[in-house]
């Protein structure tokens, strides 16, 4: 018997004035998958993520999380239902050292529903847990670094104080926009673990990515986009080989 | 000099009084404790030094009302990011409320004061909600709104006294009561709203002026959480203009006025925008200015206009920014 | 049919008002809160002009009035705008102190004392439909709608009009086609300085130069501009007949005390319903992330 997908959409369709980012774009994404998004610059990849996660509203089509409809809810709602994502154009919390940018999601109504990520969101001293979250993911314990200003982050640290982000209101679903862009292949590699360690805890990651290497390695399934419609779906050995994302991504001409 | 570039550092004991380690000895504590017994203090004792001069006695409670409205526009300005461009709605809406409270209710004035602050900030933030799920400019349209559209309101009904106000407020007990029931008052407000801002909830509203998508990211309800923030403004605004009103046992029209709108921005700026405490400076310099050039009628507005813009263009730290950050770091040249 | 016409001419005053405040605001995103300021600023000047230098004729007088008022919008841009550009707070402040300055300023000399008038165009008035309508006011909803059409082919057919919709469309796709940010921005506040000032000169005549109508002028561009949409010329242009036709029923129907309750009750029942206003696109971009 077939599983219900964990996330389910539906001929999700959006225009910008004259631009139709989206067209009838549909696919399922079952529990504990790795999910990758590809296509070229410009294929409505970041718009999927919005119209999914409730920044924009798509025209037409639905959207289902685990059998519930959310087309259309507003972003804060979506992520109490427990789908979080990162931004393409990191935006951590500025004026704020690294570590205090982790107890707004620790603050959020979710982690205080589901303890958020190692009990942070209970009542109490956020403060260490942040700090224990931070160790998690990369950064090293003893040294300044998680007291540092937020915005005097090199990349790769910016980059995983945003899945930090996600994963501090422990989400079911975790949408990845283009975490691995502008990192190092040594980055990468660390970042590769983190991966490892949020499919371990259950979550289902859906990653949008250019580097397509990269994302072969963790995904198990993968969909390509070109200029806004879906030209193909499947598992990452027979996507890569597919005509149709060679072409998206070389033309014609190259392939 | 070639290549030299200014370095700036922590200095040892700041860095010492991180953490724990601030109670570590007499010192430490001092560094950390001195600038705000300071500024208690005197402002505590002000009112006995200036006995012999009762005019800048009083104006000493002036300075607080100003001084409340500022801490209100900076902490909704710079912590928040709402543009509250009418703080002279606050004291209208407050100083009439308990107006109606203290004249046609016959409420005593310590109840009076109470009930319209909380009933004033209720109001005040019900009517400003209406823009809060929208951009920032939107909420400084309506804020230069509010004061203007209820004087012309209260004219074209005639209601509220029309233009002649409400008269006939009781006033306070004696004059100390006077000075230091507003004196008291903006240090709690002063002092609450520091400790507030680094609280988590202050995080997460600071976290909505910095960048409220994420916070939207992470399941939080930005319209609610601003709503808090005007209501905790509104709170301090209103009580600013009830008793404003109980002071000159009066309350009209001219509660709405400009002069409580601009003068605590320029304050703010002035002082230092984000200190809070700036706005406390900056109110100390520029009322008593304001008292001086009375007598050039509109000129004073002039004058804060002049110096606010001069201020955010030139010098947009402010006082306040610029002694905190001599007084926790020093600078040296160092060769490149 | 009084109603109509008169609800007309308020319109087109109100269009006028706001033309200046919408463009700045759409091209460059700096909300001028000086705009009422300016178009105060323009009347006082035509008017130094007009009684202080016999040597001028009117329509010189109008022409340098405008043109300095124009001028110092760009200099208020070029001096302390784009210092702070972006901060949208600071923005905020500075232009509503900047304004607020001018217009004190012009309370404390200058509009002091006896009163301030602008000659009218033509005197008389003329009997339309057995409605007495004066000339100026003729004038005024013959000179806007002209104003409009111009602005509407401006912007739709010359190359710097598209250069100033390309902007404010999308800041940096126009500036990676060589289109200057700043350039844009002084012209910009150039023009909705000049055109304030333009209003100033069609309707300061039909009463005295005030200091408050500079205040009244800025609330009534903002509320235009809300109920628009910010951004939208045709919105401007939609809502100032909105706002003009309420008032005048009102008037009519209730008293006329009530002219500036209605355009700021405008505004509350605008955010309360649509809040991008009637042709705003600002819905959308804030949405994106």
């Amino acid at each position: 018997m077939r599983k219900e997908p964990i996330l389910s959409v539906k001929n999700i369709s959006k225009s910008f004035g004259g631009l139709k980012a989206l067209i009838d774009v549909s696919f399922d994404i079952q529990q504990g998958d790795v999910f990758g998004i590809i296509g070229p610059n410009g294929s409505g990849k970041t718009t999927l993520i919005n119209c999914i996660t409730g920044f924009i509203k798509p025209d037409s089509g639905q959207v289902y999380f685990k059998g519930k409809g959310i087309t259309g809810w507003p972003p804060h709602k979506i992520a109490r239902e427990g789908i979080a994502r990162t931004f393409q154009i990191m935006r951590p919390y500025y004026s704020l050292p690294a570590y205090k940018n982790l107890i707004i999601p620790l603050w959020s109504p979710r982690a205080r529903k589901t303890g958020g990520w190692r009990g942070g969101g209970k009542h109490g001293d956020r403060n260490t847990v942040a700090v224990d979250i931070l160790e998690e993911i990369g950064f090293e314990r003893d040294s300044r670094v998680p007291y540092r200003l937020a915005s005097t982050l090199p990349t790769g640290y910016q980059k995983r104080l945003e899945l930090a982000r996600c994963l501090a209101i422990r989400p079911e679903i975790v949408f990845c926009d283009e975490v691995f862009s502008g990192l190092s292949m040594t980055e990468i590699a660390g970042m590769t673990p983190l991966i490892e360690k949020m499919k371990i805890e259950g979550i289902t990651i859906i990653m949008i990515e250019h580097r397509l290497r990269e994302l072969f390695r963790v995904a198990n399934r993968v969909m390509a986009l070109n200029f806004g419609e879906k030209i193909t779906e499947g598992e990452p050995r027979y996507v890569i080989e597919d005509k149709k994302v060679k072409e998206a991504y070389l033309g014609s001409e190259g392939v | 000099m070639e290549n030299m570039r200014k370095e700036r550092i922590d200095r040892g004991i700041k860095v010492r009084t991180e953490g724990i380690y601030a109670i570590n000895s007499m010192k430490e504590m001092m560094f950390l404790l001195a600038p705000r017994l300071l500024l208690i203090l005197a402002i505590l004792v002000l009112p006995f030094v200036l006995e012999l001069a009762p005019y800048w006695k009083r104006v000493i409670n002036i300075i607080c009302v100003f001084a409340m409205i500022g801490i209100s526009f900076d902490f909704l300005a710079n912590y928040v990011g709402l543009v509250c461009l009418g703080g002279a709605f606050f004291i209208g809406i407050g100083g009439y409320f308990s107006a109606i409270y203290n004249v046609y209710l016959s409420l005593p004035v310590y109840l009076a004061i109470p009930c319209a602050t909380i009933t004033g900030a209720i109001f005040c933030t019900l009517v400003l909600s209406l823009c809060l799920p929208l951009r920032g400019v939107y909420f400084a349209i309506v804020t230069l709104m509010y004061p203007l559209l209820f004087t012309r309101i209260i004219e074209a009904l005639n209601i509220l006294g029309g233009t002649n106000g409400i008269t006939g407020l009781d006033s306070f007990s004696n004059t100390y009561v006077e000075h230091y029931v507003i004196i008291a008052i903006l240090l709690i407000a002063l002092f609450g709203m520091r400790r507030l801002v680094i609280q988590d909830v202050g995080l997460v509203l600071r976290g909505v002026k910095d960048n409220d998508q994420s916070v939207k990211a992470s399941g939080i309800n930005i319209t609610y959480m601003k709503i808090f923030a005007v209501f905790l403004a509104s709170l301090i605004g209103c009580f600013a203009g009830a008793y404003l009103a109980h002071l000159y046992m009066w309350a009209g029209i001219s509660l709405f006025a400009l002069d409580f709108s601009i003068l605590p921005i320029a304050a703010v700026v002035i002082g230092g925008g984000g200190t809070l405490v700036g706005a406390v400076l900056g109110c100390f310099i520029l009322v008593p200015l304001s008292e001086v050039l009375r007598t050039f009628g509109s000129f004073r507005i002039v004058i804060y206009c002049i110096l606010l813009t001069a201020f955010i263009v030139f010098k947009s730290e402010g006082l306040m920014n610029y002694m905190q950050r001599k007084y926790y770091q020093f600078e040296r040249w160092v060769k490149v | 049919m009084d109603i109509l016409i008169y609800g007309i001419i308020n319109s087109v005053v109100l269009a006028l008002f706001s033309l200046g405040f919408t463009l700045v605001y759409s091209i460059s995103r700096v909300p001028n809160f000086a705009h009422g300021a300016l178009y105060i600023a323009c009347g006082y000047v035509a008017w130094l002009f007009a009684n202080k230098v016999a040597a001028f004729p009117y329509p010189l007088d109008v022409v340098l009035a405008i043109t300095l008022t124009a001028i110092l919008g760009s200099l208020i841009y070029q001096f302390i705008i784009i210092r702070i550009r972006g901060m949208e707070i600071s923005e905020i402040i500075a232009t509503y102190a900047i304004g607020l300055a001018i217009l004190e300023g012009l309370r404390w000399q200058g509009l002091r004392g006896t009163t301030y008038n602008l000659p009218v165009f033509i005197s008389g008035s003329v009997d339309l439909f057995g409605v007495s309508v004066d000339y100026q006011r003729l004038i005024i909803v013959g000179v806007g709608i002209v104003t409009f059409f111009l602005l509407y082919v401006f912007t739709r057919f010359t190359k710097i009009g598209l250069a100033l919709r390309g902007i404010a469309q999308d800041e940096r796709a126009a500036m990676m086609l060589g289109i200057n940010s700043d350039m844009t921005a002084v012209v910009s506040l150039a023009i909705g300085s000049a055109l304030a000032g333009f209003a100033a000169i069609l309707v300061l005549p039909l009463g005295n130069i005030v200091v408050e109508a500079g205040y009244n002028v800025l609330i009534f561009a903002v509320a235009v501009c809300v109920i628009g949409g910010l951004g939208s010329l045709g919105g401007t242009i939609l809502a100032s007949f909105i706002i003009g036709f309420a008032q005048i029923l009102t008037e009519s129907l209730i008293s006329s005390h009530y002219q500036m309750v209605v355009a700021l009750l405008a505004i509350i029942v605008t955010l309360l319903i649509k809040p991008s206003g009637i042709f705003g696109k600002q819905k959308q971009l804030e949405e994106r992330v």
